[in-house]
């Protein structure tokens, strides 16, 4: 085990104590209790942990804690207050989620590209999101929910 | 239609834990599992409405929610019978599972609405009764001069109005009226309505329990290690090694392999790694999907078990102008919803609690008291949120192996399967093999159809059926198709092998309708026939099915040109009392199908919410493409091949199709959408 100091969602926890290869996936969500970031794959193919470090799209499961020391995490839980960041509402607007459970992650992917690309084209939008795995079929209605964002941001 | 009674304060407390002043009324919504006959016993009441003094309604839902919408789209059913604002419902509770109070909470067979439309329009057409009732004697005026709007009773001739909580005491001291008046369906304000998902705030901000998030006071992580191989057993293990990882508290044997105990889900996780076990992989050591084609080979020269037919099919084929045969094989597919199998378990002596994500809670919650001689009572099942379903969340096997483990460990323990795990380790949907044959007459007329299947059979190795229920089950879709055909014959052989089987989404459905109308396409060819126009003039007696398919025709603009390089393709199928039809826009890119437009026309009768019909469309179709087009899971060496993603891949976004939902306008009561 070592001790870690991590910053997420602007918050400084100091002292994480983990074994330095945990994935930051795990910290989050058992040591830090923010479950929003998901478990998918384990081997990021799916992306349901996507989480930004220093504003990049990242999945959370590959990526040991000790690789996450000094940089700013935000997750999901971090990413508006009371669902106020474009992509959250145009995500209730266009009724996007099924099941919900890999949302988290495509929120996370969805909002770090159009920090990028305030205005993604089709093609710039199944670059970026392709990675991002939804089982429910609920792709139709991402592409339609960061188009209308794209508008809001 | 279950009877619709007062509920007691005492009794209504002791089932849900709220007080239950006002209003309350408790009703029954039937549903079975799948697989099973009815309950022997229709229990008095499974969901319960309430309205309390201040005006609150509370509705508890007792179907689970892995993402079809039940926790919406059956609320706005009562609420728009009951007569109230939407969203009126400050709290919509799931209830901890109790076969005796609730019966089945079966998610799945496309049942929720189907089921509960009248039991639920009942009640709230009940409730509203009483509430005119109680305020039409407030007022000393008849009850006929009172009418129901939005959460209040209103006196037009003396412009008074109460609101419901105002009213809710004086309710429940009436006697239950026993054919209160339903709502003119002219009148609906919330039914066919696109309202928005009640949980979907939740959703997006990350906030919502599933299975995999539930936490309990001192609760444990465990992983474990299982034989790869279907049937073998874990003989030895390396326990040094993976007691030695950081954070590892224990290991405990159970019937499904080792178990690794530890302080958290990565520690667990590389415990279970370095147990290094051994194995006896038992008599399935060998199989392999080419043995299994083998056995398929072997088992269809035998004679099939007929579930329809009509006529003489041979004589007919023998007699026909022009004779067209085919054979489809469709492959095993893992279910894998993003959210892999986990679920958390505090196994007492005397008693046990679990959270489970399952979609089949009686049947976790009676295996449980079976397998470990619990009385019923004492198996308290709290269902969390199930990150997908699709039919793997119906057998209880991770449930009971998470009550082993804290059994054993004797502690909670929350039991997280890996996505190898749930690749290694599931319930497939079955492999099966589909050989037709149809004879054409001089004139292009389908005057014969033969349809064999020969298939894995759910009911036979999963439920005990006998071949008979085995045949029914494996033929739906294909016993009966709807089209004009003199002669047909459908017929099953049965070819189980080690790997399980389970429901996957639209049960044998998937194989049938993807034989039938793949093979029909074929046949019109042949005919030298449109392929709407060839279906059509056998549809002459299912105006339904006839429906749906010149709504997608129409909409899909069949007929009209497309770019060079660009096909049309078209499906119909009926299942789970719903019609669906779709024309797909096809090009081909390198040698492989893609698929660019995908329009549908379903007729579930009344449509509750269109929103959710659409996704749940969409999600059927997105599901269909990854199984038509992504992958398969094939078996080495008695074990699944495939562990990840990145050898079982889903369809994209980037593959995404644009589908269009249309749906035929009704006034038929409503079906389902989930399965088909």
């Amino acid at each position: 085990m070592a001790r870690f100091t991590l910053t997420v969602n602007g918050e400084t926890h100091r002292n994480v104590d983990v074994d330095p290869d945990t994935p930051l996936l795990w910290v989050l969500r058992d040591t830090l209790g923010l479950t929003g970031t998901k478990f998918g794959c384990g081997i990021g193919q799916c992306r349901s942990c996507t989480v930004h470090i220093d504003g990049d799209a990242v999945p959370s499961c590959s990526i040991p804690v000790s690789s996450a020391e000094g940089r700013e995490i935000k997750t999901i839980e971090g990413l508006s207050e009371g669902l106020s960041h474009p992509v959250q509402k145009a995500w209730i607007a266009e009724q996007v989620p099924q099941c919900g459970y890999c949302q988290p992650g495509q929120i996370m992917g969805a909002a770090a590209l159009l920090a990028k690309n305030s205005h993604p084209s089709d093609a710039e939008i199944d670059e970026a999101m392709s990675p991002y795995l939804c089982r429910c079929g609920t792709y139709q209605r991402i592409r339609r929910a960061i188009h209308s964002a794209a508008q809001e941001v | 239609m279950g009877t619709i009674t007062k509920v007691s304060r005492r009794d209504f407390l002791k089932v849900t834990g709220v007080a239950g002043t006002g209003l309350v009324l408790g009703f029954y919504m039937p549903v079975r599992r799948p697989g099973s006959a009815a309950l022997a016993a229709e229990p008095l009441a499974n969901s319960w409405l309430r309205i309390s003094p201040d005006g609150e309604v509370t509705f508890w839902v007792h179907r689970p929610d892995m993402g079809q919408g039940a926790r919406t789209v059956l609320p706005m059913i009562l609420a728009d019978e009951l007569d109230i604002e939407w969203p009126r419902f400050e709290r919509v509770f799931l209830p901890a599972v109790d076969p005796q109070v609730y019966g089945s909470q079966t998610a799945g067979g496309s049942t929720s609405v189907r089921t509960s439309w009248v039991p639920l329009r009942s009640a709230g057409a009940t409730a509203r009764a009483m509430l005119i009732g109680a305020a039409a004697e407030t007022w000393e005026v008849d009850a006929s001069a009172c009418r129901a709007s939005l959460g209040r009773v209103i006196h037009d001739a003396s412009d008074r109005s109460l609101g419901y909580g105002e009213l809710a005491e004086a309710a429940a001291a009436l006697p239950v009226p026993d054919d209160p008046p339903f709502k003119d369906p002219a009148d609906f304000r919330i039914i066919g309505k696109p309202i928005p998902r009640l949980d979907h705030p939740k959703r997006v901000m990350g906030d919502l329990t599933f299975g995999m998030d539930v936490k309990v006071p001192g609760m444990l992580f465990a992983c474990v290690g299982r034989c790869p191989v279907f049937g073998g057993t874990v003989t030895g293990y390396d326990e040094a090694a993976a007691r030695a990882v950081d954070g590892v508290r224990g290991i405990v044997e159970v019937p499904t392999g080792v178990a690794v105990l530890a302080e958290s889900t990565w520690a667990a996780m590389k415990g279970c790694r370095a147990l290094n076990p051994k194995f006896d992989y038992g008599e399935a050591a060998d199989l392999s999907s080419a043995k299994i084609a083998e056995q398929f080979d072997e088992v269809q020269e035998a004679d099939g078990f007929a579930t329809r037919d009509d006529g003489d099919v041979e004589a007919a084929l023998a007699g026909a102008d022009q004779v067209i045969e085919a054979v489809y094989e469709v492959p095993y597919i893992a279910h894998s919803p993003l959210e892999p199998m986990n679920c958390t378990a505090h196994a007492r002596d005397d008693r046990c609690e679990i959270w489970a994500p399952t979609q089949s809670p009686q049947w976790a919650h009676g295996a449980v008291a079976q397998t470990f001689g619990y009385a019923p009572q004492d198996v308290t099942l709290n269902i969390v949120f199930s990150g997908g379903g699709f039919g793997r969340r119906l057998v209880p096997d991770f449930v009971l192996e998470a009550v082993h483990v804290s059994k054993a460990a004797n502690a909670p323990v929350k039991v997280v399967w890996t996505r190898e795990d749930d690749m290694h380790h599931s319930y497939y949907r079955p492999v099966s093999r589909h050989i037709m044959s149809a004879g054409l007459d001089a004139s292009g007329n389908l005057v014969a159809w033969k349809h064999r299947v020969v298939a894995h059979s759910i009911a036979a190795t999963l439920q005990g059926g006998d071949l008979a229920g085995a045949a029914r089950e494996a033929t739906s879709g294909a016993s009966d198709l709807p089209y004009a055909i003199p002669n047909c014959r459908v017929d099953y052989c049965m070819a189980n092998t080690a790997v399980p089987v389970s429901y996957f989404r639209s049960v044998y459905n998937t194989q049938t309708a993807f034989a039938n109308e793949a093979f029909l396409d074929e046949v019109a060819t042949a005919a030298g026939k449109d392929p709407v126009e060839f279906r059509l003039a056998m549809l002459d007696d299912h105006p339904r099915h006839k429906g749906v398919l010149e709504l997608a025709a129409n909409n899909a603009d069949w007929g009209e040109p497309l770019p060079a390089g660009r096909f049309r393709g078209v499906a119909l199928h009926y299942c789970f009392r719903s019609w669906v039809a779709e024309v797909a826009e096809v090009s081909v890119e390198n040698g492989v199908p893609r698929v660019h437009r995908v329009v549908a026309a379903v007729d579930c009768g009344i449509v509750v919410n269109p929103d959710d019909l659409a996704a749940q469309v969409e999600g059927g179709i997105v599901l269909g493409l990854t199984a038509a087009l992504k992958g398969e899971i094939t078996i080495e060496d008695g074990r699944v091949v495939q562990g990840n993603f990145h050898d079982y891949p889903l369809l994209q976004i980037s593959e995404m199709p644009e589908i269009e939902v249309y749906a035929v306008p009704s006034t038929e009561d409503p079906t389902g959408i989930g399965e088909p």
